[in-house]
């Protein structure tokens, strides 16, 4: 039995201690915001949030993960009340299939938790390690940039749209 | 240390013999140079790995920036753009020849050997011609060189010279009538533009390259530089073929480069191939053990396991996703006991590989490893390290790991 730490809740879990905190968020815990992509930690579908830091949940085992803090995207808002995060998302449909997003989003999440108005090269050096497959990479970084603008009015920078045109 | 003392004061007396230059006049002249020639000269800028050391990360090609961490201090590759005021637009071809050949610049300052002219003073005329014409017609970036934090005495640049009445052997690398030519134009490339033993010879307390111990081993950026003689360690054998297609790209015996190597391929994968193909006759010839069968890697896993249960149990839950998989992972060989890093005589390179992942040079394609600075603890990554080092290597084990770990994890974060 391992105690997980999951959006501030301990869920007690059966699963092997070898087993990736993928498998178990969406298998045992029926969480399925983290998706699985490649199942090699290459493209980022997975990515959740461990004591503040984005990490691959595909090539995490449980067995590490006693005492730390996962924050997945469930621990972010729900439908009806989206984080700002969420929301600047969906304010910029930052999305075509949208496989990749949860990952996208929790990736930004800890970098806006970290820094609160990153520069424009400091979001794509952050966002590096994942991949969207439909190209929506600019409305992504637009959603971010927007988020940062949203929880932090007063740094004013112009965000959105010297993006796209680049 | 009084053996240290003495060298300085013979050091400094030397030097200031020595040590006055003259400064050559500014070249304000229109150059004008043939396309081949500049051509040419990119060739064998990639060759030399010029941007490597003289481009910030991030940073214009050439504009220089980059911090060189030595045993002495913290140098920074300068601005080689023909910018005037700050970088080598006022440098007439003469003032180049002796910058690379001396070690003085075109004010008369001598230079530290960080930069490898050593190695570059036994470059052929023609081959600095073409290196200036390629440089000369870059975009010129304004870009003040950072000022270097070096630890008195190293400071005091005079004293370079004593350095190089003691080091700087500018004989050209001879050519011997036994070896094929290809050998012999690997060789050239190897020991003076290439400066392969920039890395992988150690240095004496001056820092400068131990000739009797010629690629016996040495280090960059805080990595392991393996021997590229017969006392390289992993029981993986290099043939010519295998050699130039690792130095080119990827090798389905030894995998790709990482760390401070990655840029050296990277930049390999630009030029002729003849040139690769020479520099894999000239260090494969050394690096070959002709006769030697393939030795079993994998045999001690179940020692392994019960020495480092910890480190088994990570290693399964983590790292096999990938590196069991018989080599299915694109850039990836069939067993970790491939890799030369595990046999090295200190953990660094796998540490370095753990913790910050691997990643292709920009513009290039290879291997993809995620970071797990994150995802592990010190003494997380030290259990598998010492899994690995008691499964795959006879070497013996690995001590202060953790303590290893702890420091490289200062060193690299930003």
């Amino acid at each position: 039995m391992i105690t997980l730490n999951v959006n501030g809740r301990s869920r007690d879990v059966d699963d092997a201690p070898n087993t990736p905190l993928l498998y178990v968020l969406r298998g045992t815990l029926e969480l399925n915001g983290a998706k699985f992509g490649c199942g090699l930690g290459q493209c980022g579908a997975c990515t959740v949030v461990i004591d503040g830091k984005p990490v691959f949940s595909c090539l995490t085992p449980i067995s590490i993960l006693q005492g730390r803090k996962i924050t997945t995207l469930e621990g972010l808002g729900s439908e009806d009340a989206p984080s700002p995060l969420q929301r600047a998302f969906i304010e910029e449909q930052a999305a075509q299939c949208g496989y990749c997003i949860p990952g996208m989003i929790m990736r930004a999440h800890a970098l806006l938790t970290a820094n609160q108005s990153p520069t424009d090269a400091e979001i794509r050096e952050h966002m590096n390690a994942n991949l969207c497959r439909c190209g929506t990479h600019m409305r992504i970084l637009a959603a971010i940039n927007r988020a940062a603008g949203g929880m932090h009015a007063a740094g004013a920078r112009a965000p959105a749209k010297a993006e796209e045109e680049e | 240390m009084a053996f240290s003392l003495l060298l300085i004061v013979v050091l400094g007396a030397t030097a200031l013999f020595f040590a006055t230059h003259l400064s050559i006049p500014e070249d304000r002249s229109q150059r004008v140079f043939a396309p081949d020639l500049v051509r040419r000269g990119g060739e064998l800028a990639a060759l030399g790995y010029c941007a490597s050391c003289h481009t910030a990360e991030n940073g214009k090609p050439f504009a220089g920036g980059r911090p060189l961490a030595t045993p002495f201090g913290t140098l920074f590759g300068t601005n080689i753009t023909p910018d005037p005021k700050t970088g080598i637009g006022l440098y007439s071809q003469a003032a180049f020849a002796r910058t690379m050949r001396d070690g003085i610049d075109r004010a008369g300052r001598d230079l530290y050997p960080v930069f490898p002219y050593n190695h570059f003073a036994r470059l052929t005329d023609e081959d600095l011609s073409a290196l200036y014409a390629f440089l000369m017609t870059r975009a010129a970036v304004p870009a003040q060189n950072p000022a270097n934090h070096l630890t008195f005495p190293y400071n005091v640049r005079p004293l370079l010279a004593g350095w190089k009445l003691l080091y700087l052997d500018k004989k050209p690398v001879p050519r011997d009538q036994t070896r094929s030519a290809e050998w012999n134009r690997g060789r050239y490339l190897v020991e003076a533009l290439s400066h392969c033993g920039a890395c992988h010879t150690p240095r004496d307390r001056l820092g400068a390259e131990i000739a009797s111990q010629h690629f016996d081993s040495g280090e960059a950026e805080d990595w392991w530089a393996p021997p590229l003689n017969h006392k390289f360690p992993s029981p993986v054998s290099w043939s010519e073929e295998s050699l130039f297609n690792y130095l080119r790209s990827w090798d389905v015996g030894h995998g790709g480069a990482v760390g401070p190597m990655a840029p050296v391929v990277a930049a390999l994968a630009t030029v002729p191939e003849q040139d690769v193909r020479a520099i894999a006759a000239y260090v494969g010839a050394t690096l070959a053990k002709p006769g030697e069968s393939e030795k079993r890697v994998d045999e001690k896993q179940p020692q392994a396991a019960e020495a480092h249960p910890q480190g088994a149990e990570l290693y399964a839950g983590i790292c096999a996703t990938c590196h069991e998989t018989g080599g299915h992972v694109p850039f990836t060989v069939t067993s970790l006991g491939q890799h030369t890093s595990i046999y090295a005589p200190d953990p660094r390179n796998v540490i370095h590989v753990v913790l910050e992942g691997v990643r292709p040079p920009e513009g290039t394609v290879g291997a993809v490893m995620p970071a797990f600075a994150d995802t592990l603890s010190d003494a997380q990554i030290a259990d598998i390290a010492a899994y690995l080092r008691a499964r795959f290597s006879r070497g013996g084990e690995w001590q202060n790991i953790e303590a290893e770990i702890a420091r490289l994890r200062r060193s690299t974060s930003p």
